[in-house]
């Protein structure tokens, strides 16, 4: 099990969804990623994303003004 | 969502693919402006996706399109808007993607009539046609009134289960949702593209007047969508920031633009396009300060940035209102 990161920051909606979808395209089950963006939208539609592709979310948070999602590859 | 539940209903597995131009309304400009903070920040195919139970495949086309929107075969509607040419593009892109992933047909929510430009009775067999999609492209809401496709003849979809849709008004549309028990759904098609808009479409073309040739790279397209655009003189113009939102947003392009602010006063944030000379940034710098609490004070400080970080004020006087014609306004 790897433990990827991924900068989407400066990028507005879809383009930090079209990114992790590309990048966890590349990685396996059970693989942890964590998402660095700045566009408060994908706290909706990374979350969206992962419903619907089958992968996990395991945390959401707000740091000084960026918006961090780690994904557990489903 | 509607034309996907239709086919669902026939126990027909279905994945949605979502084509990002670059020039989607939706989620950049509601992340940006504050006007538009009460708007939904989801993303409308995700949320349809996520509704209807199935995969969602988002792909960026930002590059392709470029030639798309530049060199568009069948012309622009209203706006710079290139409809039709966009609509093969589209169907052209899934055929790719359903044989590269070993899908049998493609199915899009068209229905004759609605739209003005690509989906008319005499354009849809041009879209199925130059695609290259031909009889593998279904269309579930108005099928009935277009002659038979591959599902249909294979007896993978039943033709009389389909729909006979047509024209402008949504109430089948909205009779069939209510049907499937759908209580929200997007915003119908034509509003979520900004070639349709005609600010926006007007800015696009004074860009590439400016520059000389029709290109863009995706920081051109986003920042359109920012700002108060003021052309004074062919080799510059100023976006200039409305609200904290849009300064925020335009903080990221800093580093690659010439970009000022008061330095005495409250003021905006200021991106300068183009090449200036010094006498160009004396001017932008008068009309920065035209847009800060300093307006009506003599003088003004402007702290003005190089794109290498090199700093410097300039002190200006205020243009008046009056002295910013209004055909600078792009």
């Amino acid at each position: 099990m790897s433990q990827q990161t991924l900068d989407a920051r400066r990028l507005l909606c879809p383009l930090p969804v079209i990114r992790t979808q590309d990048k966890v395209k590349t990685l396996q089950t059970g693989d942890e990623l964590t998402v660095y963006c700045t566009d408060p939208g994908v706290m909706q539609d990374i979350p969206a994303w992962c419903r619907i592709n089958g992968h996990i979310v395991k945390e959401t948070r707000n740091e000084q003004g960026e918006y961090i999602i780690v994904i557990e590859v489903g | 969502m509607l034309a996907t539940k239709v086919i669902m209903e026939q126990g027909v597995h279905v994945e949605g693919i979502n084509f990002f131009t670059g020039f989607c309304v939706e989620g950049h400009t509601h992340a940006i402006r504050k006007k538009d903070k009460a708007k939904p920040k989801r993303n409308n195919a995700l949320w349809s996706a996520e509704q209807l139970g199935i995969k969602l495949h988002i792909v960026d086309i930002i590059e392709e399109y470029k030639d798309v929107l530049i060199n568009p075969k069948h012309g622009y509607g209203a706006h710079m808007n290139p409809c039709l040419d966009c609509k093969i593009f589209m169907v052209n892109k899934a055929k790719q993607w359903i044989q590269e992933n070993d899908f049998d047909f493609i199915i899009t929510g068209e229905v004759i009539g609605q739209r003005p430009m690509s989906q008319r009775r005499e354009t849809m067999p041009i879209v199925a046609a130059e695609s290259g999609a031909d009889d593998l492209l279904l269309r579930p809401l108005c099928a009935k009134n277009l002659p038979m496709t591959l599902p249909e003849r294979e007896g993978w979809v039943d033709r009389e289960k389909l729909h006979d849709f047509s024209g402008r008004s949504r109430k089948p549309q909205m009779e069939l949702a209510k049907q499937f028990g759908f209580k929200d759904y997007a915003q119908p098609a034509g509003g979520c593209c900004f070639l349709t808009d005609e600010k926006y479409s007007t800015k696009l073309v004074d860009l590439w007047q400016a520059r000389g040739s029709k290109d863009y790279e995706l920081d051109d397209v986003m920042l359109l969508k920012v700002g108060r655009h003021i052309r004074p003189k062919k080799n510059f113009k100023l976006i200039i920031a409305r609200e904290e939102g849009e300064a925020r947003f335009m903080q990221g392009y800093k580093s690659s633009f010439i970009n000022m602010n008061c330095a005495s006063h409250r003021g905006p944030l200021v991106l300068i396009d183009g090449e200036p000379d010094e006498e160009d940034l004396i001017l932008a710098g008068q009309i920065t300060a035209r847009y800060g609490q300093g307006r009506d004070a003599e003088w003004v400080e402007i702290q003005v940035r190089e794109k290498d970080k090199a700093e410097r004020i300039i002190k200006v006087k205020p243009l008046k209102a009056e002295e910013i014609p209004e055909e600078w306004f792009v």
